[in-house]
């Protein structure tokens, strides 16, 4: 079993539900700061969602800060080497389109983020049919490869994907890119179909913007992911102070 | 994922049923305006010393080949229980086709179009409205076609249950580029046909613009097997098979014009319909394979093509097209042999363009 899941099965094991916020990495020059200070208020893991140029599957709110980073100049090497000065031991799961790796190389990617500190990756646009060369060169690095369900995968793809997902299993709240929204969404059926199939750890995402919505997105589940919505705050201009009180008041409200 | 799972079996299931390919043909010939016919440019071949034969696609209705494809999706689109349709356009072609074929069928019709391409294609977007279809402007990224396919798929995965995305190249993921060439090998079947008629059992050459590469597969899908050499005309500033290198993008494994890091470079092209970085993935085949060859027309050389053909034939090509002509006016009786019989495919017709191309020229002046 690779390193995440063991850890987040662990965590399971306490009660604890798990807190999962995400950065795009380079939005700002001080943007490994504020993933200090989300561990620091309470985040099990950290999503880090590496710059591509065409992030099909984001939101206006994480393209604005994918377009920003990237003008600032964000490279994988660069932002690898910024993992690395990392002060908290909060696991780190890289979040990016194929074809940063594909270009990077495989294999030299999935070491370059081992050396990082990374244990975990979503590659939203890789589907598990073309999956098998990237889980190869993951594997060989102790990288978890995490899957997305969707309110419509049928049955049997569902199954699939539960059983390929390492780490947790992903669930989509709503057929949507990431974003705000109000509804609660589908997340307890997607919960309750990967259960029925498989025990790894469950964690809703996509459209979780309040800790009212963590809340009750927690309770049908293992964990949340919060991803835009933190994003809005440091576009806003906020710093690590503001952060860690976005992180806080959601660690609060699931506990 | 799911969506293009159900949609590869809907189109198997319909492309050998008889009574959906009639009703294809039938539209196409009833409302679509096909068979085409192939002309012979004779004071251009006399200039240039080769025989040149044109597939007219910019008679068919709509003004370009775009409407073979979107006859057929729509179809399948009713086929699938579906009544809404969502697009990407670029030069705005493959937006009216769809806006067109979606009023005869009473589907509702949303196109994706970037924001400079709203602009530069200002009467296409009326057109589009007029066909009853909402064009929404695009404003992330390059804000041309490839952010627009961005948005349509970011739609798409909101609304599959009821929305097909009709995709309007050989582009994107199984199974559009193959679906695609499929519904516009049509031009190249009747091409060939229509050739032998006219006594030329094979051409030496055939050659079409290649955005995403829906008109070239088409065309070239009639002369296969044949000896004839298949040609492929990028824009230089979209130079797929020129500046690019294996990628990933758009649900599609493909020759992107990519930086060093793997970000997808911007296109520019003075064609909003070759303003795009990649080139579907069977071109990229075609071209690893050495079965096509590829090469890029810049700018500059488009509107002197534009004008040519306007004055030596009658016919006001697209700008996309103008790329193809702009080759045969440069490679005639080098790359084209003298003498040589080459089949151009005209894609599309220029009065989309012909705004932009009097400011051009004005600016020339
Ligand atoms: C007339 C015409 N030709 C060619 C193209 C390029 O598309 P493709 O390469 O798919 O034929 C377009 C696209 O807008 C077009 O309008």
């Amino acid at each position: 079993m690779k390193s995440l899941e063991t850890h987040l099965r662990a965590l399971r094991a306490t009660g604890r539900k798990a807190l999962v916020p995400y950065f795009v990495a380079g939005l700002t020059p001080d943007w490994i700061q504020h993933v200090e200070a989300a561990a620091h208020a309470g985040a099990d893991a950290v999503e880090i969602g590496i710059p591509f140029s065409d992030p099909m599957m984001d939101g206006v709110v994480i393209q604005e800060a994918v377009l920003r980073a990237l003008e600032a100049g964000t490279t994988l090497d660069s932002l690898c080497a910024q993992l690395a000065t990392l002060s908290t031991s909060v696991p780190l799961i890289a979040m990016t389109y194929y074809n940063i790796f594909h270009h990077y190389g495989l294999e030299r990617s999935a070491g370059k983020l081992q050396s990082s500190g990374v244990l975990g990756a979503i590659v939203p646009d890789l589907p598990p049919e073309e999956a098998s060369d990237w889980m190869k060169a993951s594997t060989s690095h102790d990288i978890a490869n995490i899957f997305l369900v969707a309110p419509s995968t049928p049955p049997q793809r569902l199954g699939r994907l539960a059983r390929l997902s390492e780490g947790f299993c992903y669930a989509s709240a709503r057929m949507a890119v990431t974003g705000k929204s109000s509804e609660s969404g589908e997340g307890r059926r997607v919960v309750e179909s990967i259960r029925a199939v498989s025990d790894i750890p469950t964690y809703i995402g996509i459209g979780i913007s309040t800790p009212d919505q963590a809340r009750e997105a927690s309770e049908v589940s293992d964990g949340v992911i919060v991803g835009s919505a933190l994003v809005q705050v440091i576009l806003n201009g906020g710093g690590a102070d503001e952060v860690e009180n976005f992180v806080a008041s959601f660690r609060r409200s699931i506990d | 994922m799911p969506a293009c799972l159900e949609l590869e079996t809907a189109f198997i299931d319909a492309w050998r049923d008889p009574s959906f390919t009639n009703e294809y043909r039938q539209v196409l010939r009833e409302f679509a305006g096909r068979p085409t016919p192939v002309t012979p440019l004779d004071r251009l071949s006399e200039q240039l010393g080769i025989r040149i034969f044109a597939k007219r696609e910019d008679l068919a209705h709509t003004g370009s080949h775009k409407i073979n494809n979107v006859v057929g999706q729509t179809l399948l689109t009713k086929r699938m229980g579906k009544n809404r349709v969502i697009a990407e356009t670029g030069a705005g072609q493959h937006g009216v086709a769809t806006a067109t074929a979606s009023a005869r069928l009473g589907l509702e019709c949303t196109v994706y179009m970037g924001e400079i391409d709203t602009e530069r294609q200002a009467l296409n977007v009326f057109r589009m409205e007029l066909l009853g279809a909402t064009v929404v402007p695009v404003t992330s990224g390059s804000r041309t076609l490839k952010d627009a396919v961005n948005e349509a798929m970011r739609e798409w995965v909101t609304c599959v249950e009821d929305t097909h995305y009709c995709l309007g190249s050989v582009m994107g993921p199984h199974p559009f580029p193959w679906m695609v060439r499929e519904m516009q090998s049509i031009i190249g079947i009747e091409a060939a046909q229509q050739l032998k008629d006219l006594g030329v059992d094979t051409p030496d050459m055939v050659v079409a613009c290649v955005g995403g590469g829906s008109n070239a597969a088409g065309v070239f899908a009639g002369f296969a097997n044949a000896p004839t050499r298949l040609v492929g005309i990028e824009a230089a500033g979209g130079s797929a098979v020129g500046k690019g290198s294996p990628g990933v993008l758009h649900g599609m494994k493909s020759l992107l014009m990519q930086d060093e890091f793997g970000q997808i470079e911007e296109a520019h092209s003075i064609s909003a319909g070759l303003d795009y970085p990649g080139i579907g993935p069977e071109h990229a085949y075609l071209a690893q394979s050495g079965r096509a060859e590829y090469f890029a027309i810049g700018d500059s050389d488009v509107i002197n093509a534009l004008q040519v053909l306007s004055l030596s034939e009658g016919i006001i090509p697209a700008l996309e097209t103008a790329h193809a002509v702009a080759w045969l006016l440069q490679e005639a009786g080098k790359e084209i042999p003298l003498g040589a019989t080459v089949l151009l495919n005209l894609s599309g017709r220029g009065d989309k363009d012909v705004a932009q191309v009097r400011e051009i020229l004005r600016g020339q002046r």
